[in-house]
């Protein structure tokens, strides 16, 4: 555990189905370190979302004694920074550059690549379909025989693909495709079971049931 | 040979080349400056970049680098101790806050330049080209709180978000062009005015930063490819 300072306060906004907000649970999960949360219904935004995140005003927020941060990869590093037990980022410059490289594209090109393609529709899903697996592919080369991206413990890369690691399973059933499987994807999908497996990830993740549901309703309502 | 090992796929007319160039220069540091033409992309640009095929990369001996806020950070980190300033802070918060502002930077104000410059009908472009008034007013704002009533968001230095937006001023002084607008209100903008000033005469970026005639005739030739491009999309299929 990280050691308390009575003064601290660690607070989180966030939605519990999102990805986004699922990594800062994880990276605080990760160091130990407590906090309270707060779940935010964007369709009803609270006073404090609109003041810590006004120029966005989307979750997560991390509010550190009172200073917001917004931007989940952005809240990552800060986290990284802060707390330095149980580091998520290497300090080598070459592989901090590695790790910010994967994580930006996996929110750049990765993950609205596979997010497409399990909500497109009859006419654009081939070609959304055909870039899913382009962008799983350069995961597939990337990961190589490492247990994590991060090496043999999970780091920022391991968290940003948390979406990956969990949520596509059960976006793809829901969508009924076959993106990520051990036959197409044999590195990736093994790295996906080494993820939620491991002893924080699985405690920090949101129940499957409840995320399957969440999504189910969500695609009966287009 | 550059003593450090040092070469960067680059182009005068990419405002992320330049915070490349611009973090060395900062640094001291020298380097081979290899011009990438993008019409046909080079193989050692497909090779080093395979993800994107952009540039510019950094090439450090064996180690290749992509994207340039990674960039930056990876010569302010490598280079942390070598006499000359540094380019993020050195507080955790505050580097959180300029990676903040220069992902909004990339995000929205570059978005709005860049489909405004290049917008096909007049709507879009009144459209864009508002957004990116509102996006100013944010950032002068942002310039007042961090200048903290020095030259730089960075203060005293330039730090990461000077680099980061003042490698765009080049081409907003082609939307000056193109528009007849200012690139800053002198109104609404007065500190963004004073600080595009600064940041232009600054030691590490002098001569580097294109110059507008040059960029404003590279812009020209974009608008008509992209124009073209459009066009042949749109065209029913034969």
């Amino acid at each position: 555990m990280a050691p308390a300072n009575e003064e601290e306060e660690v607070r989180l906004l966030g939605k519990w189905p999102s990805p986004f907000s699922n990594r800062v649970v994880l990276a605080l999960k990760l160091k130990g370190v407590e906090y309270k949360y707060s779940e935010e219904n964007l369709a009803n935004k609270s006073d404090d979302l609109l003041k810590y995140n006004p120029v966005y005003k989307k979750v997560p927020v991390l509010v550190h004694n009172g200073n917001p941060i917004a931007e989940s990869l952005v809240i990552l590093e800060y986290i990284d920074d802060t707390w330095t037990n149980n580091s998520f980022l290497s300090q080598d410059p070459y592989e901090r550059a590695l790790a910010r490289f994967w994580s930006k594209t996996l929110d750049d090109k990765i993950l609205p690549a596979i997010w497409n393609a399990c909500w497109s529709d009859e006419k654009g899903r081939e070609k959304a379909v055909e870039e899913a697996l382009e962008a799983l592919n350069i995961l597939e080369n990337e990961i190589k025989d490492k247990k994590f991206f991060g090496g043999e413990t999970i780091g920022l890369v391991d968290i940003a693909a948390n979406f990956i690691g969990y949520w596509v399973e059960i976006l793809q059933e829901i969508a009924g495709l076959e993106l990520l499987t051990v036959e197409k994807f044999p590195k990736v999908f093994k790295w996906s079971q080494e993820f939620i497996n491991h002893p924080v990830i699985k405690e920090g993740l949101p129940p499957r049931d409840e995320l399957f549901a969440f999504f189910k309703a969500s695609a009966s309502k287009k | 040979m550059a003593t450090n090992d040092l070469k960067l796929l680059g182009g005068w007319f990419s405002p992320f080349a330049c915070r490349v160039q611009i973090a060395l220069s900062i640094k001291g540091l020298d380097y081979e400056n290899i011009v990438e033409n993008l019409n046909p992309k080079s193989d050692l640009l497909l090779q080093s970049n395979p993800t994107y095929k952009k540039i510019p990369v950094l090439i450090h001996g064996e180690k290749t680098i992509c994207e340039s806020a990674i960039i930056v950070q990876y010569i302010d980190e490598v280079w942390k101790n070598n006499g000359t300033s540094s380019i993020l802070p050195s507080n955790a918060y505050d580097k959180a806050i300029a990676r903040f502002w220069v992902s909004y930077i990339d995000d929205k104000f570059f978005n709005s330049l860049r489909f405004g410059l290049f917008a096909q009908d007049d709507e879009s472009k009144k459209k864009y080209f508002e957004e990116l008034e509102e996006v100013l007013l944010k950032l002068e704002e942002v310039f007042n709180e961090l200048s903290e009533g020095k030259e730089f968001f960075g203060g005293e230095n330039i730090g990461f978000i000077d680099v980061a937006f003042g490698c765009y001023l080049s081409w907003l002084r082609v939307k000056e062009k193109f528009t007849g607008t200012k690139k800053f209100d002198e109104a609404k903008n007065p500190g963004l005015v004073k600080w595009a000033e600064a940041f232009s005469a600054h030691p590490a970026v002098k001569g580097i930063l294109p110059e507008t005639d040059k960029l404003v005739e590279y812009a020209i030739a974009l608008a008509q490819r992209l124009a073209a491009a459009a066009a042949a999309d749109a065209a029913p299929p034969k």
